[in-house]
């Protein structure tokens, strides 16, 4: 052990670590995104795939379930999965709290509200005007969050980013579960958040990626000073980073990925919440490797969860969100007990 | 040191004042919410039946059906708002709340699993609800402690909250597969037993609830100076000699009760348990001899408002209270919030 090293240096970087992580999470999110094409009530050989692919007929009826059906639907659940874990690395970097999620932006909250308001009073909209209501409800709730945060003296504290997000999140779910007691649809919501995605297409998808890209290209950018930023407010003052402006364009990236994400299928927060702790557990405490890498695992851990829940209680769909959390919940646990850990 | 025991002093006026505002406030509430209700009893009836000169018809409305709601009502936001306090201060954590230790949840898949098990029954047995719920409370704050503890190592409040964290998002997801398959009755019954509503209206409820709150309150109440030394970073209040161990799970043991009894009793109503001592510290400050104290009333006044609020609109269905705890009490929260210092 090289303790004399590493007695100043309590932050632990693992370059080859998310070299690795990189690598085989790619590799095995290749194998899922096959895989999820592959599978499904008609099985569907890998030759078939390339060629529907590349050499598109419109003729032929397999070619068309992956172009229009399959194709998609693994896309969306890898930008999702990445979407949600950059996010919540970025939260949790941003407000050094390990509870901090995309959630606590009021982005989930905000989306519910706006979906619970849709299916009450408008109940015969497209699928397509409730995603962007709920892009809309989102960005509202977390203008919320981020104006109150801010308006008070001091400036946007992260414990008062944090308490402002929980405060306005429990405001619109109140409202929300008014809304559907009220009107009895509260199945119908349950159904949406179960959803996952279900009904992923082509049009969403391209609603989605020029967001998405965006805000990871962001995120990457932003990946050095929110490392300055994990280290502590005053630290990152004098280290010469500009706080307010790191925060805004945090808060925006996060609003635009986990806005997005949570529009086209619902709360699946856990990604966000467990992928970063999971991969700063592995990498350590450097952002421009926990936000690549997240984004990998997240997608991961989105890709095999869809997987899943089409196969477990085939041919029914079990809720995605439900089985990432049986996915994640006992690594996040084994993670959490086997390593004491700073933020 | 002057101008220091001055401080003090300015301090401790400020505690005293805030609470004769919370007791007189309470007082008031207590007033208007025995007039509240489907049939309206003017204050003067009410102090009618209250010195014994009422009829029968009203002594039964009042005894009977709004004191012993009421009283819940009091004791629940007090028990839930001492409780976060208590979660707050031994995780040093600003956002942890009963929910922390998976009460919420872990009541409400059991009161899930409860009414999809007595389905084929055409009456759900409420009675025995508040029981049901108070069990999972207590399995699931019994989990995480096991999941959390490390021999050497003992309970350190960060891998607690994380443990919390997981714990609670497991039992989420399997309330999600749950719901999907209840009837939409039953459905409805679950919302609004999640969304947090008084349940116990009879004077067999607050018997129950009484003395989990009269044994665990004071307890808590004497632990004021530990919970101050344990807010501080962990090694100094090992350097000041305490057994941190010992005291955190006594504390803790506190907290479940205390959130496990209230949440039985009074429904799903976290919030009442993170935005309590929010109040509180804004107005007392973050000792802790001050801060559970003006927490108890804090949560008592938030609870008792939100409740006089949902039987007061009543029309065409109550609202849960939990609903309105959350739209009274953010909104204050919120302005307190932009209005601090930082």
């Amino acid at each position: 052990m090289q303790v004399n090293q590493h007695t100043t240096i309590h932050v632990k970087v693992r370059p080859a670590c998310a070299l690795i992580i990189l690598l085989i999470g790619t590799l095995l999110l290749v194998v899922g995104l096959i895989v999820s094409i592959a599978i499904d009530t008609t099985a569907i050989k890998l030759h078939t795939i390339w060629e529907a692919i590349f050499h598109y007929k419109s003729g032929i009826l397999q070619y068309q379930i992956v172009r229009n059906l399959r194709l998609p639907r693994a896309l969306a659940s890898a930008l999702v999965g990445a979407c949600f874990a950059i996010a919540g690395a970025i939260m949790q970097g941003m407000t050094r709290n390990p509870l901090a999620s995309p959630g606590l932006l009021g982005v989930n909250a905000g989306a519910a509200f706006a979906l619970a308001i849709c299916l009450a009073f408008y109940p015969s909209l497209s699928f397509q005007y409730l995603i962007i209501f709920s892009f809309v409800g989102a960005t509202f709730s977390s203008g919320l969050v981020y104006g109150i945060g801010s308006i008070a003296k001091g400036g946007l504290t992260p414990v008062r980013l944090a308490l402002a997000g929980v405060a306005v999140s429990s405001l619109l779910t109140a409202f929300s579960s008014e809304i559907s007691i009220y009107y009895h649809i509260a199945q119908d919501i349950a159904f949406w958040h179960a959803g996952g995605v279900v009904g992923a297409n082509w049009s969403q998808i391209k609603i989605m990626l020029p967001w998405v890209t965006g805000g990871m290209i962001g995120a990457f950018i932003l990946s050095r000073s929110i490392t300055v930023m994990s280290l502590g407010e005053d630290i990152a003052t004098g280290l010469g980073q500009r706080i307010m402006l790191v925060k805004l364009a945090g808060s925006i990236i996060v609003l635009v990925l986990a806005g997005t994400a949570v529009s086209v299928v619902g709360p699946v927060g856990f990604v966000g919440l467990v992928i970063p702790h999971i991969v700063r557990i592995l990498v350590g405490v450097n952002y421009r490797w926990i936000i690549p890498c997240s984004a990998v695992c997240g997608s991961l851990l989105m890709v095999w969860a869809d997987i899943g829940s089409r196969v477990i209680n085939y041919p029914f769909e079990t809720p995605v969100g439900a089985l990432i959390a049986i996915i994640g919940v006992p690594f996040f646990l084994y993670l959490a007990r086997k390593e004491r850990r700073e933020l | 040191m002057n101008s220091l025991s001055h401080l003090e002093k300015k301090k401790k006026i400020r505690y005293m004042v805030t609470i004769c505002i919370f007791l007189c406030l309470i007082f008031t509430t207590f007033l208007l919410s025995m007039d509240a209700g489907l049939i309206h009893l003017s204050p003067i009836d009410v102090l009618k039946v209250l010195v014994n000169h009422g009829t029968s018809q009203q002594e039964l409305i009042l005894f009977d059906f709004r004191l012993p709601r009421i009283v819940i009502s009091l004791l629940v936001g007090s028990g839930l708002a001492v409780s976060g306090a208590i979660l707050q201060g031994i995780t040093r954590n600003s956002l942890a709340d009963p929910g922390i230790l998976g009460i919420n949840v872990g009541a409400g898949l059991v009161v899930v699993l409860f009414i999809s098990f007595f389905s084929s029954m055409q009456v759900v047995p409420v009675f025995a609800l508040p029981f049901a719920a108070l069990m999972g409370a207590v399995l699931t704050a019994t989990l995480i402690y096991i999941l959390t503890y490390k021999k050497g190592q003992g309970l350190s409040p960060m891998r607690m909250i994380l443990i919390g964290i997981a714990v609670a998002s497991g039992i989420e997801a399997a309330l999600i597969v749950l719901t999907i398959h209840l009837d939409p009755r039953q459905l409805q019954f679950v919302t609004i037993w999640l969304a947090g509503s008084i349940w116990g209206t009879n004077w067999n409820f607050v018997l129950t609830l009484l003395p989990w709150i009269l044994i665990l309150m004071p307890l808590a109440f004497s632990k004021a100076r530990v919970l101050n030394i344990l807010n501080l970073y962990e090694d100094v209040s090992k350097g000041l000699g305490m057994a941190i161990e010992k005291e955190r799970l006594i504390l803790l043991g506190i907290a479940v009760g205390l959130a496990g009894s209230c949440v039985a009793v009074g429904g799903n109503m976290g919030f009442v348990g993170l935005i309590g001592p929010h109040l509180a510290r804004k107005l007392v400050g973050p000792k802790h001899q001050f801060l559970l104290p003006a927490s108890a009333l804090s949560g008592s006044l938030l609870l008792i408002v939100a409740d006089t609020l949902a039987r007061l609109i009543v029309q065409p269905s109550e609202i849960p209270t939990g609903i309105l705890v959350s739209i009274i009490g953010a909104p204050y929260f919120l302005y307190l919030l932009a209005k601090s210092k930082a």
